[in-house]
């Protein structure tokens, strides 16, 4: 089905209306033509006749206590980008942030702001890949909503979803779980994601493209849980990256931490964009990369469990936490001295040499 | 990654760190000139590597925090008018004039946009003929070929809406500012690697015979500041004050002359005044004669905006050596990243903003108990 589906093309012929018109967010037959040609078909929702203003989701036999929930917005300029789009982006952040606090993604809501004039070729490509990134994840798509603003109020297209996980673990997965001898693992190199934007935005280039390293992290989190790692906090480590995902970790939880900066993956591309830039790699953004605290005794083991999932193949221990403390990330710079690893006060800007 | 790599050994630093102890024999102050040398030290502790004797003194060399402030309240004037395109660097976005930013210009809709290259803003320019587009042209002699092309080829192309707002400064006329100073206390100088890469080194030998202090043309990544600095210590424990190549893979005696002469055809040599430093004689560009309707401030009548600068910050003290950032009662309080009082707090290259990320932390950091 997933397969033919990508495949199609978009089944609102071009004859019919080539772009959004603000019809389409007015309640009317446009309106409702968007939703049966487009999202309907997309996200492969049920019949009309059992759809109604909200999704019934049956928990009956799921055996479980706690939900997880959460919200995210996406307004990634351009749209497309080597590696995802604004689609996959939407699912897998919203995704890895229920992935995050160990919940299994089981049903996403989407809300669609589009842009007066945007072509519906365009938003049918949109929907095809997130729920491409939804299949990959193993989530539905169950409800969701669309409105339209005047030519020149928006990016093309906005996307909010949120999503709801089930919990079916005992585990306590947070800051708060974090001890003094807990190893730090990343689950990949880092900065892909930032840079494969920029590079695109700014029309860099370089020997080879940058992808974005958009994916979902629900295989890898499942592999923790599932062989019985004892998952002490996860941090996905989207805007910020590294670097702020550590620092609020630490400080949440009130110790220091020490991470040896020759241990994190960078790849080569990435390292030389940022060179260029005057940018620091370990605070550009990623999609598809997270920090794991899990026991010391057990990093190996988690390691190898987390590698098994394509998203977490290069995994790594990076660090490891000390002692309880002020709350404060301790960086062994590449020639081996030790600093402080801050937040940023606002975005990296470029320098000027 | 491959010509990275190799200058981050954390092996060789170590041996550079023993070398330099094992010839120094009294206290040094060395002074590294540029804003990117400062960055690498503390970004990779690179000051800790060294003895007790070794001061390392962060000099004026960031293009962002020498910018005076008046020219900073022109730039975000201009940038606020309707029908114009401001284009800069992005790190001038933060830094603060008197009354407002460039970042808070275009959140109040004024059309600023961070650009790479100069060459970009003068697109720009031929993309929107009916708008006017003014390039911020701040730093020192590396960006002058690029920012003198960018004029030069506006004028060869007939692109009469493209302007620049010229802030140039030179780095010799500064190092002798600082040296003719009562109270300096440099007895040596790592000089901008990349600066020398446009200009060669011809023009410090002068400035190293007369004050007599070793100058070493220094690179930026680590294994090159720690060897520039064996070699100026090497120099001071010898009595010698040379000028020196460290920086040999990229910086050859003469310079680019291509790039001198672009620079010459373009700009002249004037008066400029640094932040927090005041105005030192021939220390900078503006453009010549025939160039000059490319001149922001004359072709938007900018020259009658003055400012003062804010009577607390220290920054022209800490520019010259004779303060280290945290020694500013201001620093962490009342003067942060997030609320800057001077363009050292700002710029990734400012001496401020490097203390305040790497070393804000003033307690003696936690011991390792393991490593991972």
């Amino acid at each position: 089905m997933t397969t033919d589906l990508l495949s199609a093309t978009c089944p609102i012929p071009l004859n019919d209306y080539p772009t959004v018109l603000m019809a389409h967010g007015g309640g009317g037959r446009l309106m409702n033509q968007l939703i049966e040609r487009i999202f309907a078909t997309a996200f492969g929702l049920p019949d009309q006749r059992e759809r109604h203003d909200s999704a019934v989701i049956d928990i009956v036999g799921l055996g479980i206590e706690r939900l997880a929930f959460t919200t995210d917005s996406f307004v990634v300029k351009p749209l497309f980008f080597p590696g995802g789009d604004i689609g996959s982006l939407a699912v897998n952040g919203t995704v890895n942030d229920l992935a995050m606090a160990g919940a299994t993604p089981l049903s996403l809501s989407t809300g669609f702001i589009l842009e007066e004039g945007l072509p519906i070729e365009t938003l049918w490509r949109i929907a095809l890949s997130m729920r491409s990134a939804a299949d990959a994840a193993g989530v539905k798509i169950v409800t969701g909503d669309t409105k339209v603003v005047d030519r020149g109020k928006g990016d093309g297209v906005y996307i909010n979803t949120a999503g709801v996980g089930v919990i079916d673990h005992d585990l306590v997965i947070g800051p708060q779980s974090v001890r003094p001898g807990d190893a730090v693992l990343l689950s990949g190199d880092v900065g892909r994601h930032g840079m494969a934007i920029m590079a695109q935005r700014e029309g860099l280039e370089f020997e080879s493209t940058i992808h974005s390293d958009c994916a979902p992290l629900v295989g890898a989190v499942r592999n923790l849980i599932d062989t019985g790692v004892d998952v002490h906090c996860m941090r996905d480590l989207t805007r910020g990256g590294l670097a702020s995902g550590l620092v609020e970790i630490a400080s949440s939880a009130g110790v220091v931490v020490r991470i040896d900066e020759r241990a994190v993956p960078v790849d080569d591309q990435v390292s030389a964009a940022c060179e260029i830039l005057g940018l620091d790699p370990l605070y550009v953004a990623n999609e598809g990369c997270f920090v794991a605290f899990v026991p010391q005794a057990q990093a190996h083991y988690a390691l190898s469990v987390m590698r098994r999932d394509p998203a977490a193949a290069h995994a790594v221990q990076i660090g490891s936490v000390d002692s309880v403390g002020d709350g404060v990330v301790l960086l062994k710079s590449a020639i081996g001295a030790e600093r402080i690893m801050d937040l940023l006060s606002g975005e990296q800007l470029p320098r000027i040499c | 990654m491959k010509y990275m790599d190799e200058y981050r050994d954390p092996q060789a630093a170590h041996q550079f760190s023993e070398a330099i102890k094992k010839i120094v024999t009294r206290p040094w102050n060395i002074m590294e000139v540029c804003g990117g040398q400062t960055h690498a030290i503390v970004k990779f502790g690179i000051d800790t590597l060294l003895p007790p004797e070794i001061d390392l003194i962060h000099g004026p060399g960031c293009p962002v925090c020498v910018t005076p402030v008046q020219i900073i309240d022109q730039a975000t004037e201009v940038a606020s008018r309707p029908n114009v395109i401001f284009c800069s660097f992005g790190d001038m976005l933060r830094v603060p004039g008197t009354k407002t930013d460039l970042l808070s210009v275009k959140a109040g809709g004024g059309d600023v946009r961070i650009v790479y290259s100069p060459l970009d803003a003068v697109r720009i320019a031929r993309d929107n003929p009916d708008k006017e587009v003014i390039f911020f042209a701040v730093g020192f002699e590396t960006t002058a070929p690029a920012n003198a092309m960018a004029v030069h080829q506006a004028h060869r192309t007939g692109v009469e809406n493209f302007s620049i707002l010229v802030s140039h400064v030179l780095v010799p006329p500064a190092m002798e500012a600082i040296l003719s100073s009562p109270i300096s206390r440099i007895n040596g100088f790592l000089a901008a690697g990349h600066v020398c890469t446009v200009m060669g080194y011809t023009e410090y030998e002068p400035i190293a015979k007369k004050y007599n202090v070793p100058i070493v043309v220094t690179g930026f990544e680590p294994l090159d500041i720690l060897h520039g600095i064996y070699l100026c210590v090497k120099q001071l424990e010898e009595g010698r004050a040379d000028v020196e190549n460290q920086y040999v893979r990229a910086v050859k005696r003469d310079g680019n002359n291509h790039a001198q002469d672009i620079i010459t055809d373009v700009f002249e040599v004037q008066n400029r005044s640094w932040r927090g430093v005041g105005e030192i004689p021939q220390s900078g560009l503006g453009l010549r004669p025939k160039y000059r309707r490319y001149d922001a401030a004359l072709k938007f009548e900018l020259t009658s905006i003055t400012a003062d600068e804010d009577g607390e910050c220290i920054s022209g003290l800490v520019m010259q050596g004779v303060k280290k950032p945290h020694e500013c009662p201001a620093f962490g309080t009342r003067c942060t990243p997030e609320k800057p009082l001077g363009a050292p707090m700002v710029s990734n290259e400012g001496a401020c903003s490097a203390y305040y990320r790497y070393r804000r932390h003033t307690a003696p950091l936690p011991m390792a108990s393991t490593t991972s």
